[in-house]
């Protein structure tokens, strides 16, 4: 849960007073126009930047005020995908299982299971830096979901991705949210919103100006 | 031109015969060299990665100093280990002077520089996005910065072997250190100067060839090994299942 959430960069305000939250297995839409705040609002969530004002909950705990051992053991129950995703420079199993190598997990058979999921089941031996846009993020969502993560922070999850592709991450997307997971879902595609969505919030200018179905506060 | 030829041909009829004298210098150039890179990296890669991986204050100043060094003439940096390793000197009591030991210090010294100011280039040449990508992963800070090296693998090696070369070239710190010592400290930079000056100058053809051909044989190691790394995962990377 976000509570009056601000920041601000050298005294430019990004995002001022917003508040939200999102249960699990429920997929929070966050739409706006670009520079509207909604990747410095994952950003925050994901403890990767300090708010200037506000608090986030995350399980009960208030993540503005952890250690630095709590905040990689929250991390640790989350997982974001950035709109533009950054590929380590080894194969695709490797960038897929490193999720899975940081928390001491020896058993990585999930990998091909996962990668088969977003359509990559025969990459796995592929140098991740020499796939397309859509294909890194496709293993960037693999990477993202393999830990099993609590809360899934997407930022333009299909924004390189075909129509026919698009889908095929929707429904992976909406498995994650029935799987229990909680789904921040920031996009400028509305018909992914409407689709996958159960609330969507409106961020203009770093303010919240509307919160409620995709329907009713998109207008459609 | 006859006279370069004829010279030549003597060079690898020495080398080719396995010349005791060009055995030996050879010998000791590579044990140094290597010591000195191995000594050189050991020190200045951590360390490198602490300048880089830390903030403090003076730190782009420190950066700049560093990087000025590059082009230190070796012969001041031979003066200033004289100076500490001489028998007056505070490390005098380590007997170092004249010894492949001294030498090794000098060069060590001599490759920091480099070493250190290309580690921080290295790491400053993988993206920021990298370190992030890690710790909304999950990583620990620990694991986050092996992340980065990690992704700096083939520059920092690339350093390594600039290490390497500035050692097995350098001349100054070798002859005023080492004090060109035949079969104790004469390696193949200080051994061309004297044989050159003494007229003999088939061994020193000899021993130049030698000199270029291991540096040759080390780059193309290290071709072999970067495409290992790019390849596979290589040495310091984890191997693909």
């Amino acid at each position: 849960m976000v509570q009056g959430l601000g920041k601000d960069y050298d005294g430019s305000e990004v995002l001022k007073d917003v508040s939200l939250s999102v249960d699990r297995g429920e997929v929070l839409g966050l739409v706006g126009p670009t520079g509207a705040g909604k990747t410095t609002l994952l950003r925050l969530i994901n403890l990767l930047e300090r708010p200037t004002a506000g608090s986030i909950t995350f399980g009960g705990l208030k993540l503005t005020e952890c250690s630095d051992a709590e905040k990689v053991a929250i991390r640790r129950r989350m997982a974001m995908v950035f709109q533009k995703p950054v590929m380590f420079s080894y194969s695709v199993y490797y960038n897929v299982s490193y999720g899975l190598k940081i928390r001491g997990i020896k058993d990585k058979c999930e990998v091909e299971a996962v990668l088969k999921e977003v359509g990559l089941g025969s990459y796995a031996h592929r140098e991740a830096t020499t796939l397309s846009g859509g294909e890194a993020q496709r293993v960037a969502l693999a990477r993202a979901i393999i830990t099993k993560p609590e809360l899934l922070l997407l930022d333009e999850p299909t924004a390189n991705l075909d129509p026919k592709m698009a889908k095929i991450i929707g429904d992976l997307i909406l498995r994650q949210a029935d799987g229990g997971a909680a789904v921040i879902l920031a996009t400028h595609d509305m018909g992914l919103c409407l689709r996958l969505s159960d609330r969507t919030v409106v961020l203009v200018n770093g303010r919240l100006l509307a919160t409620g179905r995709a329907e009713e506060v998109l207008g459609l | 031109m006859n006279e370069i030829l004829a010279c030549l041909v003597r060079a690898i009829e020495l080398i080719v015969t396995l010349n005791p004298e060009v055995l030996g210098v050879t010998s000791l150039t590579l044990t140094i060299s290597i010591f000195t890179t191995f000594l050189g990296a050991l020190i200045n890669l951590p360390l490198g990665g602490l300048i880089y991986f830390r903030s403090f204050r003076g730190k782009g100043l420190f950066i700049h100093l560093i990087r000025t060094l590059y082009s230190i003439p070796t012969v001041v940096v031979g003066l200033l280990i004289f100076l500490l390793i001489s028998r007056s000197g505070p490390l005098g009591f380590l007997g170092l002077m004249f010894t492949p030991g001294g030498m090794i210090l000098g060069q060590t010294v001599l490759v920091t520089p480099i070493l250190m100011s290309l580690t921080i280039s290295a790491l400053e040449g993988v993206s920021r996005q990298v370190r992030e990508t890690a710790i909304s992963l999950g990583a620990n800070e620990y694991q986050a910065i092996m992340t980065v090296v990690k992704e700096a693998r083939q520059a920092i090696l690339a350093a390594v072997l600039l290490g390497f070369g500035r050692a097995i070239s350098e001349v100054g710190v070798a002859m005023m250190i080492g004090g060109n010592i035949r079969g104790y400290t004469r390696v193949l930079t200080t051994a061309i100067a004297l044989n050159t000056s003494m007229g003999d100058i088939e061994l020193s053809l000899a021993l130049g060839i030698i000199l270029i051909s291991l540096s040759l044989i080390v780059n193309l190691l290290l071709g072999l090994l970067l495409v290992g790394i790019k390849g596979q995962g290589g040495i310091m990377g984890p191997k693909v299942r």
